[in-house]
Formats: C-alpha cells, structure tokens, sequence
C-alpha cells in the first residue's frame, strides 16, 4: 500500500461575483515508501497549491474548497481536525520550502527554530535538543553547527539557510518530505550540492520525498516516478526512463522539447511552447492543453480527456498522444489534425520532440545530476 | 552599543544649536512683545522702550542669543517675564506632571492597543475586527477636548468615580520629592498618596491616550496582517508548532517593529499636545503654562520649553531605536 495516495484532489477558489477557480481539477498519484515522485510544470499549473492542500497550508479564506483524498498511511490528512493535523506535520510529513531566506524568521536564532520542532515533537529541551540541533546542522553539512545556532538567518548565506530548513524537516525523521521547489531561488553550484544532500537523506532514512519543480533536470537528477502537471491536472505519469525516452502527452513532448541540450547542433533553436498556461478562469470544458497542442484534434474540445492506462504502469491523458517507438511526433503547426508519424522530421516550433535515443542516459535528459541507475 | 548612544547623544549638539538659534529669531520676529502683554493697550512708548531695555530685547539678536547660550551651558533658561521666577524652577514643578500623564496616557494606549489590533488582525472581516478599525476612526477624529469634557462629565460629575481636577488631594499632605507625585508616593512609601495621583490620572489619560490608541490599534492590525502573509509563518505552520508558538513568537514579535517607531513619534507628540488635556483637568503640568506664556510672549519660558520637548524627543527615539536592535537581530547597532 503506498504510503500517500492523493486521490481526485481538487482546490477551488471561489469568490462572490466572479469565476470559481480551479486551481487544482482532479489530481491524483501516489507516493510509495521511500520513493521519490516528481511533481513537474509550468507556473501555475498548480503543483505548489497540490503539496499546500496536503499539508493543510492553504491559507485560510472564505470560498477555499479542498476537495477529494490525501490518504497517509491510512488517515485522510483532508478530514483531519487542526490539532491531529499539527500533530503530523513536521513529525510524519514535513516540507521544504522555496525561497529559504523568507521562509526563516529573521528575528529569531537558527537554533531555536530548529530546537523548537524538537521540543514539539520529540519533547527535547536544553541541552539535550541543542546538541541534537547541531547534529542535525552537522549532518545537512553545516561546518560550526555551535556558532551557527546561535546566528540569524540573514547571517547565513543561501545555501546554508536552505540546509537550514532541510535539518527543521528532517528532525523528527518524517516518512514524508514534500520539497517545494526547494533549489529555484539558489545559483547553480548550490542548487547540485542541495539536491545531492535531499537524495542522501533520504536514501539513508527511507523518507519518501515528494519533489515539486519546474526543473526537468532535477527530475532526471532524482524522481523515481514522475507526475507532469498541467493546469491543475496530472497529464501524465510515468516512471523516470519510460518519460524522458518516450513522453506520450504531448505537453510533455514540448517540455522536454523546451530544454536546452548541450549536444544540441550549432545555431539550433530552441523550440518553446506557444501561448501561455491559460487563465484558469476560462477554464476549458476539453484538455486544457488544447490550445496551445500541436496534435489537436475535434475530440481534444468538449469534455476533458479521460485517463489512459498504458502498460508498464504509465498513464495519460490525451485522446492524442504522441506515438512510441523513437520518432519525432510531426510538427502540425496550427493543424487541425495531426499529421503521420514522420520520424526524422526536423524539429519545428511546436510540440517537437528531441530524439530520444535508444539508451536513457543519453536521452533528452537535460544536464542529468547523476548517472541514470538502471 | 556604548558608542552607538554616545554618538547619538552628540549629534544632538547640532540639532539643539539650529533648533534654537532658529526659534529665537522667529519668536522676536512675530508682532507684540512681552511690553505689550506687561502693559496692555495703555504703555506709552517711552515705558515700552524702557521695558524692552530692561529685558535685554533692544539688542542685537545675535547678542541676544548669545547671552543666551553662555546661559544655558550653565543650565540656566532665565526669567520668566510674566511669573519673574526662574523657568529652570517652573519647569520642575511642572514638567513632572506632564510627563506621568503622558505615559499614562501611553500606557493606556500601548496596553490596550496592540491586544486590540492583534485581535482585529486575528478576526479579520469580523465583528471585533469592523468595531475596532471603526472605534479608532472615531478616535482620530473627536477632538481630544471634547472628550476631555464628555470623560469628566460622565465619570466625575455623574458617576462621580474619578476625580474631576487637578493631580493629588492637597488634604493628604504628601511629601514632594521629585514632584512625580505617583513615584514620590512610592518612595516614600505613602501608599495612600501614589494611589490617589494614579487615580487623578486616569481621567485625564484616557483623554489623551484616545489618538494614540487609535493610531496603534491601526498600525499593529496592519503589521500583523502583513506577517501573517510571511513566507516563515508558513513554516512554522508546516513544522507542526501549536497555534499559540506561532502566533506568540513568529507573528507578534515580527509584527511589532513599526508599532514600536510609532510609539516613538506619538509619546514626543504626546509631551507638546498635552495642553488642552490639562486645561480641561486643571491638571498642573507644564502644557497649561506654556500656553499662558505664548500669549505673554514669555521669551525665556518658550525657548526652554522647546528645547526640552526636543531633548525628549531625541532620548525617546534613541531609545526606540534601541528596542529595535532588540527586536530584530538585523539592525543590531555598533
């Protein structure tokens, strides 16, 4: 049984006078023990409101509707009261956050706030939850994990103030750690040390990481499984290497189309996708995609693509998806209906693929973090 | 620290020189002078002359001031012209009085409103929240003599609870040592005494405490609601802390820092605005006599009096920015 189990999760915001919002439509996937599961897309596509909703951290206001399931370990986290749910959170589920400088309180000493989630959770109190500070400083590698307690974040640079927040989410050895983006406000360099730390935590304490990102090279770097979201709907899932060979959604055709690639040829464009994520509060009665889709066709418009099953475990939803089998799904550009496969075709804007070749690793992963594992 | 309150203390040298060379030719340039509050309408200009040479105002101003500096490194602010009693001496007597009922009436408006405005913050949209942003409205707006009057009406002539003027029973007798009737109470252990000029504080407290009040119940609502928005009270939240550690030592700390600026600005404001609070109390602080000495063109009594105000003003706000580098850890001074 897995460990979490969203299921049909919906978040709606609706106010007087104007469109409800669908800010998350019916998002389901699972995370196993120990696993790690990708929540990737554009801005806005609702993965940050998703881990939010789990967490019951939305904030509070009037016409906020959470629907559906988030099931751990066998409770509803939804139907919780605000007591049990404190309970959990930071013990069982804790969550790293985007941008580490203002997610510390900046008026008070890193080793309280590290302190306090011990003193919480674990009852810990004087020296004996200072000493468990430090270690846990030392062990997210923060060297004179005694001096830093007792500085202030703005007395910490960047990186350091995210391995701070990493050792608040890991203190209590939670089963679950949802990272929000956890490396999009660092500089590169930073951003590879503070993953290769995330992906030893949890390997060495079997903590199931949900990592959410619009980083297709984090993803490759780290994600067992993969979610690709888009506009508050899971579009596709897959495990990692079935994904970046052969994407079926064809958004997710047009992510990995978007990335840059080092053994990309000479004076090789780029090939974004057109338009933008749309307004939630048109929202489409068809795919959400449709719009932008290069493999549109009559069936995408009128009521929202039904989930296909795939073997191996994947799933999509599209009444088009892009065909298997190593080829270049055509460039149908503003077509109605998409052409055949053409493999080999040169790449155009819109929904065009990198070729996958036949090993992973040399796939259109994007600057991979780590050797692909087989 | 040490240096940062010595470096402050000395950069108000500057602020006192501009100051009071500023208001000592403003003041002997407005129209009338003190021959004219003497004699009244009746002085011949041979009298008017004679007194302007006795005071010393048919000088060059710049003599003037002068004289009047080398008398102030001494700490001596003069005569009064209309009391002809030393100001140094009429300012003790009176400027204590002043300064228990401004902080009362700062007392009054801090403990009463960050609660409220944490509260409204807290309850945002509802009905506490509504009474308080409309109450502190209010209370900008009713001038402060007004309810000075309404305050005594009900409380002291109807209801008779508080009394209706001045600062202590002259019939208990109390000993003067400070002429900070509350603190001299104490010291002296006559209990009895400290109560009754407490007591005698109220009234005239709430009078003065209502623009305050209503400006801190506003800027605290305000900050709290910023922090509440913070990026670090979402974590705490997603640590799992009790409601109570995240308000109490995430939101509220963070919340406070442009309450306590403002306190800074409106204690100074308090000091000077005092004035009608006291003339409806009979109240004898220093802002009743001041006023009496514009009408006077008291020469020596206004400049002390504006000096002092601004030497308060300094201290209060160092000490504001001292509480700051308490507070927040980023502004800790050197």
């Amino acid at each position: 049984m897995a460990l979490l189990e969203v299921d049909d999760l919906s978040v709606t915001f609706a106010r007087r006078g104007q469109r409800t919002v669908h800010a998350v439509d019916g998002v389901s996937f699972s995370v196993d023990a120990g696993e790690v599961v990708g929540l990737v897309g554009e801005s806005g596509c609702g993965k940050s409101v998703t881990s939010l909703a789990i967490m019951g951290l939305l904030p509070k206001q009037p016409g906020l509707r959470v629907g559906g399931k988030a099931v751990f370990d066998g409770t509803d986290l939804l139907q919780l009261d605000d007591r049990s749910r404190r309970d959990i959170r930071g013990r069982d589920v804790a969550m790293i956050f985007q941008d580490p400088l203002s997610s510390l309180n900046p008026v008070i000493p890193i080793g309280l706030q590290v302190t306090e989630v011990l003193t919480r959770h674990r009852g810990m109190r004087g020296e004996a939850a200072q000493k468990e500070a430090a270690d846990l400083l030392d062990r997210v590698g923060i060297p004179d994990p005694r001096r830093r307690l007792r500085e202030y974040p703005h007395q910490l640079s960047g990186g350091m103030r995210q391995r701070a927040l990493i050792a608040m989410a890991v203190a209590c050895q939670p089963r679950l750690l949802i990272a929000d983006e956890p490396t999009t406000a660092l500089d590169v360099t930073i951003q590879a040390q503070i993953l290769e730390l995330l992906k030893d935590l949890v390997r060495d304490s079997g903590t199931a990481l949900v990592m959410i990102t619009h980083d297709l090279g984090v993803v490759a770097g780290m994600c067992d499984t993969i979610n690709v979201l888009y506009a508050g709907r899971v579009v596709e899932t897959a495990r990692r290497r079935p994904l970046f060979r052969e994407p079926r959604h064809p958004y997710t055709v047009g992510l990995l189309g978007s990335v840059p690639r080092l053994d990309a040829g000479r004076g090789e464009r780029l090939n974004p996708i057109p338009g933008s994520v749309r307004d939630l509060l048109a929202w489409p009665d068809g795919c959400a995609f449709a719009p932008r889709c290069a493999r549109r066709v009559d069936e995408c418009v009128g009521e929202p693509p039904e989930l296909v099953l795939a073997h191996d475990g994947r799933s999509y939803r599209c009444v088009n998806p892009a065909p298997v089998g190593g080829t270049v799904p055509p460039a149908a550009t503003g077509g109605r209906t998409a052409t055949a496969p053409a493999p080999g075709t040169a790449p155009a804007a819109g929904g065009a693929s990198p070729a996958p070749a036949d090993d992973a690793t040399a796939g259109p992963v994007p600057a991979p973090r780590e050797e692909e594992k087989p | 620290m040490f240096r940062f309150i010595v470096r402050r203390l000395l950069q108000l040298i500057p602020t006192l020189i501009g100051l009071s060379l500023l208001l000592f030719i403003w003041l002997r340039r407005l129209p009338g002078g003190p021959e004219t509050a003497i004699l009244g309408e009746r002085g011949t200009p041979e009298m008017r002359a004679a007194i302007r040479r006795n005071l010393g105002l048919d000088e060059p101003i710049l003599i003037q001031y002068g004289r009047f500096v080398r008398r102030l490194i001494k700490l001596d602010l003069g005569t009064s012209t209309s009391t002809k009693r030393p100001v140094v001496t009429e300012f003790i007597e009176r400027f204590p009085g002043t300064v228990e009922l401004t902080v009362m009436a700062m007392v009054i408006a801090i403990g009463i409103g960050i609660p409220l405005g944490y509260l409204a913050a807290r309850r945002r949209g509802r009905m506490l929240d509504h009474l308080s942003v409309g109450g502190s409205l209010i209370g900008i707006c009713i001038p402060v003599f007004f309810l000075a009057y309404v305050l005594k009406a009900i409380f002291s002539e109807n209801l008779g609870w508080f009394p209706s003027s001045g600062r202590q029973d002259p019939t208990l007798g109390a000993t003067r040592i400070t002429n900070f009737f509350v603190f001299d109470g104490l010291m002296t252990r006559e209990w009895d005494a400290a109560a009754d000029a407490l007591w005698h504080l109220v009234l005239p407290g709430l009078a003065l405490a209502s623009i305050p009040l209503a400006i801190i119940v506003r800027i605290t609502r305000a900050s709290v609601l910023e922090v509440l928005n913070e990026d670090f009270v979402r974590t705490a939240e997603a640590k799992g802390l009790t409601e109570r550690t995240v308000r109490g030592r995430h939101v509220l700390r963070n919340a406070m820092l442009p309450v306590v600026t403002s306190i800074g600005l409106l204690t100074g404001g308090l000091l000077s605005g005092a004035v009608l609070t006291e003339t409806v109390f009979a109240f004898s602080g220093i802002g009743a006599f001041v006023a009496e000495a514009i009408g006077q063109r008291d020469y020596p009594v206004l400049m002390g009096f504006i000096l002092i105000i601004a030497v308060v003003y300094v201290l209060v706000n160092l000490l504001v920015d001292l509480s700051y580098s308490v507070i927040d850890p980023r502004v800790r001074v050197r």
